[in-house]
């Protein structure tokens, strides 16, 4: 048998974490893709506004690869997988 | 070709000749015809209420295609971590492929058979997007194409049996910026 602890609130620490969004999608660059194109996508797929999916999109292509969405495991993999319809070359990465 | 243009309501338009119709038509088959499913189904359980808990559930672990078309199409969702890679591909890539042919379905269907105007909803535009985005992967892995592309078919000789290949890699490329232009 155990005691209830008496005090039913979560502990206040516990409301925020070290990191509230601890996966990120991943898109890589591909020499296939068209810029046009993978920012079209980053527009339709996440409601981004063209100058952030531009922005983007610039990144993966200088820079290797973009983080173009932070959050649930669950909800990464679901943006893999609707990139993955597109052709984009996407990732699911726990963000350490 | 007539290029791609916007029309009222979303949609798009634009106009094909004879011969490209039918390369657009046989290069969007050959897409279907490769990421078809392919393999055993997976095991079912028993009906005999004897056997209810003596079957194996779908142990089957897919792995990244071996052909590197394939594994274009159909990529890794994690890097780095082939267990969860095994089991993003186990619950969808059934579902990947199965969108990839509709896509590419979609647009065998809304594409004249011997050429001629065009005329696609948005959605449909969307099915075409993706649906030449697929033909110009595969045909950009195969050709070993990088982001020097216009350097490596410059450096082909005349009568290089790729040449026909990269005019129409090249090609692609120009009726999926048209379409990209004309829905953004």
């Amino acid at each position: 048998m155990s005691v209830a602890p008496a005090e039913v609130d979560l502990p206040r620490s516990a409301d925020k974490t070290v990191s509230d969004k601890p996966w990120v999608t991943i898109v890589w660059n591909d020499p296939v893709n068209l810029m046009t194109y993978v920012t079209y996508v980053f527009q339709q797929v996440f409601g981004y506004p063209k100058k952030k999916a531009t922005k983007l999109m610039l990144d993966v292509h200088h820079k290797g690869r973009a983080v173009v969405a932070a959050g649930a495991r669950e909800a990464m993999e679901h943006n893999v997988e609707i990139l993955h319809g597109y052709g984009l070359w996407a990732t699911v990465q726990h963000d350490n | 070709m007539e290029p791609f243009r916007s029309t009222r309501g979303g949609g798009v338009r634009a106009t094909l000749a004879p011969a490209e119709a039918s390369l657009l038509r046989s290069l969007v088959g050959q897409v279907i015809t490769l990421i078809a499913p392919d393999g055993p189904p997976a095991p079912k359980p028993p009906d005999d209420p004897d056997g209810l808990l003596d079957w194996d559930t779908p142990a089957e672990q897919p792995e990244t295609p071996d052909d590197p078309v394939l594994a274009r199409l159909l990529p890794d969702g994690y890097r780095d971590d082939p267990e969860a890679a095994g089991e993003f591909r186990k619950y969808t890539e059934s579902g990947l492929r199965s969108a990839k042919q509709l896509a590419a379905q979609e647009m065998l269907d809304t594409l004249p058979e011997a050429g001629g105007k065009v005329q696609l909803t948005h959605d449909q535009a969307h099915a075409w997007l993706k649906a030449l985005n697929d033909v110009r992967l595969a045909l950009g892995v195969r050709l070993g194409v990088t982001e020097e592309f216009e350097e490596q078919w410059g450096r082909l000789a005349a009568d290089d049996p790729q040449w026909a290949a990269y005019e129409v890699y090249a090609w692609l490329g120009a009726v999926q910026e048209s379409l990209v232009q004309a829905l953004a």
